[in-house]
């Protein structure tokens, strides 16, 4: 990704319970963790109730004004239905991660960097998925975006995942790593 | 508004964050009612408060939350609620109660976009019914206007304390965007509720050691009624005096202000910074508190200051900018920019609008 790294403004975005939220939780808790400003802001409006989710997160050297992210340098997309209404939002230079599990998906734009992997099937053929078998290919895809774009260091990742797994799930806390493990390999 | 001892920042929501500085500020009675954008904040409070030997009561309605809260309020309890703006509607009748019998409470409101059911987006609709009318009645409440995460867990405990001080209702005039972002926080110190301010005339009951004494609103005499009216609005007075509260942010050789408080401050904060790249002089006056007003803040730089106009920025149609109005009294224009619907400004649209003040000014100096 060649836009700077000063004020970092990302939205991930996908259907509802596909962990957008809570992955959004580990990349801002990691910012946090590297001292940085952070802001994360969930849809609440009228899209959840039709199933859709995203958030936006901003990671930067300076005090955030609106935590709305509207020019984003990157989309992490779980689905095309997201893919379809964020891609020309991002800024030139900028970064799409997308999983194209369900739908086949080709990169429409040249001026940015397109990463396209079926990341929730990886994940349920390598075992990585919730008590419920909803595979973490959120996880996966915070391992893709550490990957393309260290935006902390590998440590503080893995210490902002460990936070963000609230008490009564720790038992979930291995298959994560697994499977941001298994992201950043990618 | 520094706290001492501070603990490491963590991440949460508005809605979380402000739940959990109230219990911190000693308050251990919570009364309300779902409603989003604040429903983390109930729960949170449901889950919270039996671990700290507090009460959590989901009323039946508003209206009953209210006036448990007066029941609270009544016997000495540091007492909070919470809603959003249907909701807080609600409750109207029982604010202006507590402010009548001169109780101190907090009561926090999460705004969303109306009027009507509206909408569960983030609005700043409510501040007239904040500073102006927050029920039937002669009376004022303090008004709080957080900016951030942080904010809303300082100012519930600066509300509380002020509260106190003054024997007054105090709002936290949030909204569903700092309600529901998460933002790093350090919470402020524990409380000790003991340690809180014990009110001799709470009722806690006689236990046949002194005469019975009454909480009332009732006031049949007229004389008795505006003597007490009189009395509370002399109050006010002092607290206009005392209390006024602005973040001054780059006014020193302003030529524009932008007039902004909550959320869209926020916003209104990176326009000015925007504008400054494109070569205008602009500043930006906070109000920490919409009431009492900072109008001293803002005559200060008319008179002894730069100021050549004021842009207003809400998530209204337009209702702060009438106490910018009132304070600047024709002396200087004054532009508004507005959002509604639960949309949130975007700092390039009101930097344009900055731009374009600036140019008008600029013509009419010359």
């Amino acid at each position: 990704m060649k836009t700077p790294m000063t004020n970092l403004e990302m939205r991930l975005a996908g259907y509802g319970g596909q962990g957008v939220l809570f992955a959004g939780r580990v990349i801002a808790t990691a910012g946090l963790l590297s001292g940085r400003e952070v802001s994360w802001l969930p849809s609440y409006g009228p899209e959840m109730r039709g199933g859709t989710c995203n958030c936006s997160i901003i990671i930067s050297d300076d005090p955030i004004g609106t935590p709305l992210v509207v020019d984003p340098q990157i989309i992490i997309a779980m689905n095309k239905l997201s893919f379809d209404r964020f891609n020309d939002s991002i800024v030139p230079g900028g970064l799409m991660i997308v999983d194209d599990s369900t739908f086949a998906m080709e990169a429409t734009r040249d001026d940015i960097e397109n990463i396209i992997y079926p990341y929730a099937q990886f994940a349920s053929d390598n075992d990585c998925s919730d008590e419920q078998g909803n595979p973490l290919g959120n996880l996966l895809m915070v391992g893709a975006l550490w990957k393309a774009t260290q935006f902390c260091s590998e440590d503080i990742l893995d210490e902002a995942l460990v936070q963000s797994i609230p008490e009564r799930k720790t038992a979930l806390l291995e298959v994560n790593r697994k499977a941001l493990a298994l992201g950043k390999g990618l | 508004m520094t706290q001492p001892q501070r603990e490491a920042k963590r991440l949460m929501k508005g809605n979380e964050a402000v739940a959990e500085a109230a219990i911190r500020a000693g308050c251990r009675t919570y009364f309300g009612y779902p409603i989003t954008p604040q429903n983390e904040l109930a729960a949170y409070m449901s889950k919270r408060m039996p671990q700290v030997d507090g009460v959590f009561v989901q009323a039946e309605s508003e209206t009953g939350a209210i006036n448990m809260v007066y029941g609270a309020a009544a016997a000495g309890a540091r007492v909070l609620t919470s809603s959003s703006s249907p909701g807080v509607a609600l409750k109207a009748e029982g604010i202006s109660y507590l402010a009548a019998a001169d109780l101190p409470s907090v009561i926090i409101n999460i705004q969303r976009g109306g009027p009507g059911l509206g909408t569960i987006q983030p609005s700043q609709g409510d501040y007239f019914m904040s500073t102006k009318a927050p029920g039937h009645g002669d009376f004022k409440c303090l008004v709080y206007a957080p900016s951030t995460v942080q904010e809303m867990a300082d100012m519930v405990g600066d509300a509380f304390e002020k509260a106190d001080e003054y024997l007054m209702p105090a709002i936290i005039l949030s909204d569903g965007l700092l309600g529901q972002m998460m933002e790093p926080v350090a919470l402020p110190p524990i409380k000790d509720p003991a340690d809180c301010p014990q009110h001799d005339w709470a009722l806690t009951g006689t236990r046949g050691k002194r005469a019975p004494q009454e909480v009332n609103s009732l006031r049949l005499y007229p004389e008795q009624l505006e003597a007490t009216n009189n009395e509370r609005y002399a109050m006010y007075d002092r607290i206009k005096a005392k209390e006024q509260q602005a973040e001054m942010y780059r006014t020193d050789d302003a030529d524009i202000i932008v007039v902004a408080y909550g959320a869209s401050a926020r916003t209104a904060k990176s326009a000015v910074d925007l504008a400054r790249d494109a070569g205008v002089r602009a500043g930006m006056v906070r109000p920490l508190l919409v009431w009492p007003f900072p109008d001293d803040a803002l005559d200060s730089l008319i008179t002894g200051g730069t100021a050549k106009g004021f842009l207003t920025v809400e998530m209204s149609m337009g209702q702060m900018v009438e106490d910018v109005q009132l304070l600047v009294n024709g002396r200087l224009p004054i532009d508004s920019f507005n959002r509604t619907g639960g949309l949130v400004p975007e700092p390039k649209a009101i930097a344009e609008r900055i731009e374009k003040l600036y140019k008008q000014t600029a013509e009419g100096g010359n």
